[in-house]
């Protein structure tokens, strides 16, 4: 296993000061928690009810109150996300086709049926999201961003983003994700992971043969597009279309169950 | 002619050489004892023994390092880091990549005698130190129903020890001081459920693999030693068996020893890190007659305390309370694990009584702080409860401060965790 050092995916480290970034967010919600607990002597025990969100109150540490990070930190939201693409992360995550030794571990001894379970309430929230961070990076970059998150480049084989995620980016049901309401330096991490491999999906695993078509410096100016965007109110992913995808993908073909769990 | 004294000298160390040699040789032969010509045949039929091989397989927990994460069963590949580098994990699946041309005495040979096919010594990370001592029929078993597992070609990676560990001779020299090979006795003073339980937890489950301590060469005292160890690398802290006041259960009603090994929860505890992993791939496919066998067997080890142990648990660095503790106690923990470490039950455990929170090395409550955790799934709790991970959060001063703030808690005289403690196990894996 990899050390708990290190940034979740980190194929592209583009800004050293993510993971300060992560961990000042982390800091506040940690506070935000804290606040509960303060709230009232031993109100603790007396509020407790046996619902799933205090069953995963252990993933809401990092991915924000409710699984809605904020855009300046690292850590991706996980509210109102596709129920079929959380659940094929968390599979990853278990059986290490993704890498971050915090996620790695925390669930490497969960099963398809408590994943499943998982994803779906995260999946179940609808959120208002807060407005992005003010853009980085250069017009002429975010442009450059836009046209391949809107056109891709037919001359190389390229898929536009909105080709699969979506003309509003909020994804399709009920396995691909949404673009919206990431953190820059996240985007740039996982596009960058799965150019160089570190990141895996099922297979085949579209993304990498998606990332594998751009440079870095498109990578860049993709991300720092995307994360411009407002998530739109009521950002939920409508069903997927009937058309097929550009290219194939694993984690839309393989229906929920095709893994086994891990204790088989 | 006469010899100089020079010459006798070397002549000696010469013979000396040789003696060990000769010696190292003879401590390494096989022993043949129960091999095929004693006429050993499976009796049950095919189905049947595979069958009884699967369930022996699990209870000798062969999938955690044979498996990788998210990969084929039993085809290897899983490394596994030990003190003198790594030791990579072979496929066991019937491809000629795996076992494909082995027969059962020389899967036999493998786990009695610590040898592979080729005749080939083994690196005792496989703990054939416990395995020698399996019944035949057992091994049988296990090998007919890794004969029925899908074979899956996969070559086995080759280990990459430091010299001079990875050195044929260096490891004919540990066997020779550490290893020999065994037969399980059963003692006729104790019952029949008492034997069995002794057979599960010393051979096949290995339960000492982690829960002994180590020398410096990385051997256990033998299979009977059970009296806790930090484990190598890991650094997680195997409590000892034989200490109620750490991991024994001389004191504990059957069930709950059952529940704990069936579901991975009960009401005295829950388990976590390398044990949740024991439950998830061992221990909870048990049938309760065999867990309540190797329930008898803990609960009759004599509750002995590592006197060492013991005595610098008792020493002056016995923790006072500090506020900084406290404060974070008060932001991170009590939302959860209650104001006065009550904790919610069946939910969050209390932390008041709670004896992990005092074993002497602290390594386990830093471990939980830094990565947090889930208990494994299991039929009896297929939604575990999980603790979030504060290794991003806390920095290891903080987490000095909280649980040396627990260790000063609710009637516990622990000693402090200090800030090197806690970057000594955050560094680990």
């Amino acid at each position: 296993m990899p050390q708990v050092r290190g940034l979740p995916d980190a194929g592209l480290a583009t800004d050293r000061s993510a993971r300060g970034r992560a961990r000042r967010q982390l800091a506040r919600y940690a506070l935000a928690l804290g606040s509960v607990a303060a709230s009232g002597p031993a109100s603790a025990a007396a509020t407790f009810e046996d619902t799933i969100a205090q069953r995963v109150v252990a993933c809401t540490g990092c991915h924000g109150k409710e699984g809605r990070a904020a855009p300046d930190g690292y850590y991706p939201r996980i509210a109102g996300k596709p129920a079929g693409y959380l659940f094929n992360q968390l599979r990853n995550f278990r059986d290490e086709r993704r890498h971050y030794e915090l996620m790695n571990g925390l669930i490497a001894l969960l099963d398809d049926a408590y994943l499943q379970e998982i994803a779906d309430h995260f999946a179940s929230l609808d959120l208002p999201y807060p407005p992005p961070l003010a853009p980085a990076g250069s017009a002429a970059q975010r442009d450059a961003g836009e046209a391949l998150v809107r056109r891709g480049d037919p001359a190389r084989s390229l898929p536009a983003c909105n080709d699969c995620h979506g003309v509003q980016m909020t994804g399709l049901a009920p396995f691909v994700p949404g673009l919206l309401g990431l953190p820059r330096d996240y985007l740039n991490a996982q596009l960058g992971a799965w150019r160089s491999g570190q990141r895996r999906a099922l297979a085949p695993d579209c993304m990498a043969q998606v990332a594998q078509r751009l440079s870095p410096e498109e990578i860049g100016a993709v991300s720092a597009w995307l994360a411009a965007q407002p998530v739109p109110a009521h950002a939920t992913a409508p069903a997927a279309a009937p058309k097929p995808l550009p290219i194939a993908c694993g984690g839309v073909a393989a229906a929920a169950g095709a893994a086994s769990g891990p204790t088989r | 002619m006469k010899l100089g004294k020079a010459s006798i000298a070397l002549i000696g160390v010469g013979a000396f050489v040789l003696l060990a040699a000769i010696a190292v040789v003879a401590l390494n032969r096989d022993d043949d004892m129960q091999r095929a010509s004693d006429g050993v045949a499976p009796q049950a039929s095919d189905a049947e023994l595979v069958a009884r091989g699967e369930y022996l397989v699990r209870a000798g927990s062969c999938y955690g390092c044979h498996t990788e994460p998210g990969g084929a069963p039993y085809a290897g590949g899983r490394a596994i880091e030990t003190p003198f580098g790594i030791v990579n994990a072979p496929n066991l699946t019937a491809d000629a990549t795996g076992l494909a041309g082995w027969s059962s005495d020389d899967f036999w040979r493998a786990l009695h005698n610590g040898r592979s096919r080729d005749g080939h010594l083994l690196y005792p990370a496989f703990p054939y130190p416990n395995y020698t001592r399996l019944a035949r029929a057992d091994a049988d078993a296990m090998f007919a129903y890794l004969k029925s597992v899908a074979p899956v070609a996969k070559q086995n990676r080759p280990h990459a020890l430091r010299f001079p560990f990875d050195q044929p001779v260096a490891l004919a020299l540990w066997r020779a001081l550490f290893f020999r090979p065994a037969r399980f006795d059963a003692d006729s003073a104790k019952s029949p459920q008492w034997n069995r339980g002794a057979y599960l937890v010393e051979t096949l489950g290995h339960c000492n693999a982690c829960h002994s301590r180590r020398n410096v060469f990385g051997a256990t005292a033998g299979p009977l030693d059970l009296a806790g160890g930090l484990i190598p690398i890991q650094n997680w802290y195997a409590p000892s068996l034989k200490d109620n006041a750490e991991a024994g259960v001389g004191d504990w009603p059957e069930r709950e020893i059952v529940a704990l090994l069936k579901t991975g929860v009960s009401a005295r505890g829950s388990v976590q890190g390398p044990m949740a992993e024991v439950v998830a791939r061992s221990t909870q496919f048990l049938s309760e007659a065999d867990l309540e066998a190797m329930a008898a067997y803990l609960r009759s080890l004599p509750d002995s305390p590592d006197a060492t142990r013991r005595a610098a648990g008792d020493s002056d660095a016995a923790t006072v309370p500090s506020e900084a503790g406290a404060k974070l106690y008060t932001t991170h923990c009590a939302a959860c694990h209650g104001d006065r470490g009550e904790g919610v039950a069946g939910a969050y455990p209390a932390l008041a009584g709670n004896r992990a929170v005092a074993i002497t090395p602290p390594a386990n409550l830093v471990h939980m702080v830094l990565r947090g955790g889930f208990a494994p799934t299991t039929p009896g709790n297929p939604r575990p409860y999980g603790m979030p991970p504060f290794a991003t959060v806390l920095s290891d001063e903080q987490v000095g401060q909280v649980l040396s703030h627990l260790r000063a808690s609710w009637g516990h005289h622990a000693p402090q965790v200090s800030t090197l403690d806690v970057s000594r196990y955050r560094g680990a894996r």
